[in-house]
């Protein structure tokens, strides 16, 4: 799509929506959002780029391609289920590891962030492989490939 | 720790499809990595079905969140059973795929989609949560849509869109009946709902409920009158995966269908298992009727699957011991059988350049062997002693003789027959008459891949070896039937001592 007013409002919202998803991913960990949504809206923001400037800078923005970002966000959490087995906790089971900054700061660190963040990119690989797919031309033969 | 044991294959199905994604640029490390995965998933299954038969039901509370509230693993003799046929099933194909995958396939994402096919299988028969039973059937369904379009044919695209559309309605009467399920108990945690069911008061709601579960599953299973996606779907894609998916897939459904009526929903078995037992009866009638009417090697094997599905149906629904003695028996006997039937129509179509039964012949004179491998997984359908089928029937036909439902063993008898004339088309057709162009001959069985040819050897004996040895399988089989018919010894693992 070529339009003026769209590239130019992509420019200042895509941005923000990145920084919007980041947020949401950190808060989602007690309060409503998490991977899923943040991933979602970070895709939100990839997808405007690929209408507003075509697919090829959306996968640059992206950085690596999609499947390798969802196939890291796979193993990401697959890894995150795991500590529990060595403290003799069930599968999948939550734990804490509480950094002290000082100054009384505490900067707690989970194997739920971790999940979310598995999700995060693993929302953000699988939807955009399919919609750069759906964007660019069958023709070239590169929809998705890594 | 045994609990390791119940997330074990679900933890490798997953790490191998993110490993062969990664690997997506790199086709050998690919397959090698895909092969890796299903030994390992093979491995996992195995040790969790020795788990399960040493010490018992396996319970996993993940993330330590007690039941009902949290999202429970469990899995009992049957559960374990299934998931390790589905790991041999899927160990067979992925090992059949390695010739007849092309570089166009491999980047279709075939390798990571299958393992993703295998998580949401064993994830279905390793959950102890309807909600989570949803989720698993999703993963499996968007794997299978990614599967069947592989190769992208136009023939292809027909079968999955109706594949896709149909399941896409069972998906939602699933959906309402979790809702509906949920209003009434205030809990979707198999355990729970097996002790809260009974206490129900509103029990129109209630059937109204497990019907739509019913016709949601049966969907999935493919019995009548809700098969329709099948036979236009089944005979479409790759080889490999149509193996996959004729043994696996509506086994799910039969599975969830076993579940759901023995855990579950045994307040009114008069009503719910009557009309489970019409069904069964005219899925097979139906299902064998329609293959007589084919000429396609694999619509025919697919027409097959439904009439076979009525089988296990049966066993559930006449719901005795020794009937589900018989369908447990049945769904392991006859995953093995039918996706290697799957994988030998595709042999013969390597040989002799088609499916189609008119376009082909001679294999018998060019390769006899061959022959001999079709003639076992297909005469174990229809029923062949010494062969595992044979058992299956049998146990199946005693148990409905004994409980004086006549009609059922006559259609489970009549049906048996009418296979017998399916089987032997296909072996008249393609393996006695004469090439049809003449000159040309079948290919002789060394042009086949070894690869290709491993796996339906290895499934034939395993084929053998129940038929032969029927004693241990059955011991299994029974003891996963006398846990499903007891509920409370399911409900009391996962639950514990709470009221």
């Amino acid at each position: 799509m070529n339009s003026l007013i769209l590239r130019a409002a992509t420019r200042v919202l895509a941005p923000m929506m990145l920084m919007l998803s980041l947020f949401l991913l950190w808060r989602g960990h007690n309060l409503p959002g998490g991977g899923f949504i943040g991933g979602l809206v970070a895709t939100s923001a990839i997808a405007l780029q690929g209408i507003a400037f075509g697919p090829e800078v959306a996968r640059r923005t992206l950085v690596l391609p999609p499947a390798v970002l969802a196939g890291v966000g796979l193993v990401v959490a697959v890894i995150a289920t795991l500590p529990a087995g060595l403290v003799e906790l069930p599968f999948f089971t939550g734990l804490w590891l509480k950094l002290d900054l000082g100054d009384g700061a505490i900067l707690p660190l989970s194997t739920p962030l971790l999940f979310d963040i598995g999700v995060f990119l693993v929302v953000i690989g699988g939807v955009c492989a399919i919609l750069l797919a759906l964007e660019e031309d069958p023709e070239t033969d590169q929809a998705g490939e890594p | 720790m045994s609990g390791w044991y119940a997330a074990a294959p679900l933890i490798v199905a997953m790490t191998t499809a993110a490993a062969t994604t990664l690997a997506h640029a790199m086709p050998r490390t690919q397959r090698a990595l895909s092969l890796a995965g299903a030994f390992a998933l093979l491995a996992a299954s195995i040790a969790l079905m020795d788990a399960v038969w040493r010490g018992g039901m396996i319970v996993v509370q993940s993330s330590n969140w007690d039941a009902p509230f949290g999202i429970t693993l469990a899995v009992d003799t049957f559960g374990a059973v299934m998931t390790l046929i589905a790991a041999i099933t899927g160990a067979a194909c992925l090992i059949f795929a390695i010739p007849e995958i092309e570089e166009r396939h491999r980047r279709a994402w075939f390798h990571p989609l299958s393992h993703v096919l295998l998580l949401g299988v064993c994830g279905a028969f390793i959950t102890g949560d309807l909600f989570n039973l949803y989720v698993w059937f999703e993963v499996m369904l968007i794997a299978s849509f990614g599967l069947m379009t592989i190769g992208g044919t136009k023939a292809q695209t027909d079968g999955a869109v109706k594949y896709v559309a149909l399941n896409l309605v069972a998906t939602l009467l699933f959906l309402l009946a979790v809702g509906l399920i949920y209003g009434m108990t205030g809990t979707l945690n198999y355990a729970d709902l097996s002790r809260t069911i009974p206490n129900v008061g509103n029990t129109g709601v209630l059937t109204a409920s497990a019907m739509l579960l019913m016709a949601a599953f049966g969907m999935k299973a493919a019995v009548f009158p809700l098969f329709f996606w099948l036979p236009a779907a089944y005979h479409t894609p790759l080889v490999s995966v149509s193996a996959v998916f004729a043994g696996l897939l509506t086994k799910v459904g039969v599975y969830a269908l076993m579940r759901a009526f023995t855990l579950l929903f045994t307040h009114d078995v008069g009503w719910t298992h009557e009309i489970l037992l019409w069904v069964s009866g005219l899925t097979m009638i139906t299902g064998v009727l329609g293959a007589a009417a084919q000429s396609e090697m694999r619509r025919i094997l697919s027409w097959h699957i439904i009439s076979q599905i009525g089988y296990m149906v049966m066993g559930l629904a006449l719901y005795t011991p020794l009937a589900i003695v018989g369908s447990v028996f049945y769904l392991v006997h006859h995953i093995i059988v039918k996706a290697n039937l799957f994988l030998i129509a595709g042999v013969a179509a390597r040989l002799t350049g088609s499916m189609e039964l008119k376009k082909i012949g001679g294999l018998y004179q060019s390769a006899p062997l061959l022959g001999v491998l079709f003639f076992i997984p297909a005469f174990s359908l229809a029923g062949f002693p010494p062969l595992s089928g044979f058992w299956a029937k049998l146990i199946l036909v005693r148990a409905a003789l004994e409980g004086r439902e006549w009609w059922i063993a006559a259609a489970a008898l009549v049906t048996g027959l009418l296979t017998i004339y399916s089987m032997t088309k296909i072996w008249g057709e393609a393996f006695w008459k004469p090439h049809p162009e003449g000159g040309e001959a079948a290919a002789p069985l060394a042009a086949a891949p070894a690869a290709m040819l491993a796996p339906i050897v290895t499934l034939a004996a395993m084929t053998i070896v129940i038929g032969l040895f029927a004693q241990p399988f059955w011991i299994v089989a029974e003891r996963a039937a006398a846990e499903m018919l007891d509920p409370t010894v399911y409900a009391a693992a996962v639950l514990g001592g709470l009221p």
